[in-house]
């Protein structure tokens, strides 16, 4: 099996007008300029700003190569390129430098139910849609079922699709794009929508796609599917190319360029209780080799670090509660339950580092705070630090969909009896 | 395959001919959204076309006694309506289909010409409506077509060929300068009375017949007349430079639309 896509100093620029603020021009502002000019008025200057153009790359100098049957994740932040990469893979725009060779049909979602019309029902959709991506009737036909099948929207076939739940609209809307007989898969952040399960089935499909031999890209915001489907990916920064490689090591190289979430500066506005007589400052987050961090695999330790500003000296103690995506808090740890330490006045470094926790794939937020001995709060900061727990497990086995909030570790022991 | 920068050219034809059926699925969508959305669906496209008869009977016809030919005038303006609605419709319609397709020509490649040839399209539901109003009509009158009906398809023809032609400028246009929107309907308007849609041709002076026949619309509108209602006469002049001007028409928006296309999907 060879290459399947191929880039070689791919480019794309766009002209800013500053001035314009609207994407197109008003052809009343085409006449009016050009009959000034015919009668020989001169704008003088100062009479309107001069348009300054601006040259914007962004796309700059990508060149990668996928192998036939890969399943590459593509990440970088809002405006590094991403899409404009896919919308020129998927040949919406032309490039304004380099080539792509592409071998076979491409079949992208770039949206969900891209030229869906409410009026029309399911069915009608179907092949409205199918038509759009590119499937011949003949195609459409032939995968009818499997793609009434997958969407699980049977009953809905003959209602119009702007009855349909948000679900259901983008199920039937992946459905028809998975099942498009093409050599080449391209999917933008569209499983965002779904509900959980949905997610795991789509995932489980275009891994399917994959072994069949048909190449997938996959472009995510979360992380969390990405380390699911992808062997590889491609992390582009600023339209740049900044790295390609196996998914976990990018993963993590992307979050250790996201510098500005790993330490986050304490504002007053997080701060739920406090005097001020002890204050957080900041917090850090980190692995135990103290390399900044976001996310985490299964079973990974988490390291905070705090940076303290007290003003009594005391003996206090204190606090961190882990809570999950939906505000509900699951872990808690009391410095108090060990030990109760003595503060001055002055600056402190505050280290808390967690065993191996088992936090189930999610995303999670941190609140922290201080005691006094009498167990009023000196301090109690909100939402003060966020991590995430990637689907994947620490020796790198891929997350089952096992129940509960917390993979427990415990000690099993089988013996015969009697 | 092969995407390079400023070569996006090669496969174009090839393109248009893989994307044959989403050509038909797109007409087959606006069809049936029109007729599903509006309770008066059908009727509205055969209200419209008795009304401007009436009106045009009864303005041109009997309060400025146009002449009519020798043919009852209501026939006379229906036989013009066929393609002066197909025209306007289609590229009022068409002009805006690039627009009104945004959401889909931004997230998906197909070749866009597609879009406003559909539309066009689906102007030819119209064009079957008027044509059924022109059989009942003539029915009603006596009037027996000739031969000369066979040469329809030819007019037809020519009348497509315009539409499209002139829709693949405006929709392109209209992309990059969004205030065609409000300059096609005008212009549709003016077009109508321009054109000899309530009256014949005759009623031009010789002498300026030739600067009339400028307008495609002039020779396929006789040209129409001529083919459905016997004994009515057709000037040659005019059926040639509507066919002249149509073809360079069609060259001159095939072109501007291919040579904008590229940017479409960046500026819409």
């Amino acid at each position: 099996m060879g290459w399947s896509i191929k880039a070689e100093g791919l480019g794309k620029d766009y002209v800013i007008r500053h001035e314009a603020g609207h994407r197109y021009v008003a052809l009343r502002d085409v006449i009016s300029d050009s009959m000034r000019g015919l009668f020989g008025m001169r704008r003088t200057a100062g009479e309107r700003p001069a348009s300054t153009r601006e040259r914007f790359w962004a796309l700059r100098d990508v060149s990668f190569e996928i192998d036939q049957g890969e399943r590459v994740g593509i990440i970088g932040r809002n405006g590094a390129g991403k899409s404009t990469l896919l919308k020129i893979l998927s040949r919406i725009t032309d490039p304004s430098l380099g080539s792509v060779r592409l071998r076979g049909r491409v079949a992208s979602l770039l949206e969900v139910g891209t030229g869906f019309h409410p009026e029309l029902t399911g069915r009608e959709n179907i092949f409205l849609n199918g038509a759009i991506l590119g499937m011949t009737k003949i195609e459409i036909r032939r995968n009818f079922d499997q793609i009434v099948e997958f969407s699980e929207v049977q009953k809905f076939l003959d209602t119009p699709v702007k009855r349909y739940s948000s679900g259901m609209y983008v199920r039937l809307a992946f459905a028809i794009a998975a099942h498009l007989e093409s050599e080449i898969l391209i999917v933008d952040e569209v499983l965002a929508v779904g509900d959980t399960a949905f997610q795991k089935k789509c995932i489980a499909k275009m891994e399917e796609i994959g072994r069949s031999g048909r190449t997938v890209l996959f472009v995510s915001h979360n992380m969390g599917p990405i380390a699911a489907l992808c062997s590889r990916c491609i992390l582009l920064a600023a339209g740049e190319l900044q790295s390609i490689g196996p998914t976990l090591d990018v993963i993590s190289e992307y979050n250790r360029v996201a510098e500005l979430h790993t330490t986050v500066d304490i504002e007053p506005s997080m701060r739920n209780r406090g005097d001020g007589r002890v204050r957080f400052l900041s917090v850090s987050i980190s692995n135990k080799r103290n390399e900044p961090l976001n996310s985490f695999l299964i079973g990974d330790e988490i390291k905070l670090e705090f940076l303290v500003e007290s003003n009594l000296s005391e003996e206090i103690s204190f606090w961190v509660i882990i809570f999950d995506a939906t505000g509900r808090p699951l872990l808690s740890s009391h410095q108090r339950d060990i030990e109760i330490v003595r503060i001055g006045r002055g600056r402190f470094r505050l280290e808390f580092l967690t065993s191996g926790m088992g936090l189930m794939p999610g995303s999670y937020t941190i609140s922290a705070g201080a005691f006094d001995q009498r167990l009023t709060f000196l301090e109690w900061v909100d939402n003060c630090q966020q991590f995430e727990v990637l689907t994947s497990f620490q020796d790198g086995v891929a997350f089952d969909g096992r129940w509960g909030a917390v993979n427990l570790p415990a000690q099993w022991s089988l013996s015969p009896s009697g | 395959m092969v995407i390079e920068a400023g070569r996006a050219e090669r496969h174009y034809w090839r393109d248009l001919w893989t994307y044959r059926e989403l050509f038909l699925f797109l007409a087959w969508r606006d069809i049936l959204v029109r007729y599903k959305q509006t309770a008066i669906g059908i009727a509205w496209s055969l209200i419209r076309p008795v009304i401007t008869m009436l009106v045009f009977t009864v303005v041109f016809g009997r309060i400025a006694m146009l002449p009519s030919e020798g043919v009852p005038y209501p026939v006379l303006v229906v036989a013009a309506m066929l393609p002066w609605y197909f025209f306007s419709t289609a590229v009022t319609e068409g002009s805006n289909s690039l627009i009104q397709n945004a959401n889909v020509v931004s997230k998906v490649y197909f070749p866009r010409l597609i879009v406003p040839i559909s539309a066009v399209a689906v102007s030819l539901v119209d064009f079957v409506i008027s044509l059924l109003l022109l059989a009942v009509l003539m029915a009603w009158y006596q009037i027996m077509p000739s031969a000369r009906v066979l040469f329809l398809p030819v007019f037809l023809g020519l009348v497509v060929i315009l539409t499209v032609g002139l829709t693949l400028w405006l929709a392109a246009l209209n992309v990059r300068y969004r205030d065609f929107r409000y300059v096609v309907p005008f212009l549709m308007q003016v077009g109508m009375f321009l054109s000899p849609v309530g009256f014949s041709g005759v009623v031009v002076s010789e002498g300026w017949r030739a600067v009339y026949s400028l307008n495609p619309m002039v020779g396929i509108i006789e040209g129409f007349r001529w083919c459905l209602l016997p004994g009515y006469d057709l000037d040659m002049r005019a059926v040639w430079f509507g066919a002249l001007i149509s073809f360079l028409i069609l060259g001159a928006g095939i072109n501007y639309f291919r040579r904008t296309e590229r940017s479409i999907a960046d500026v819409i």
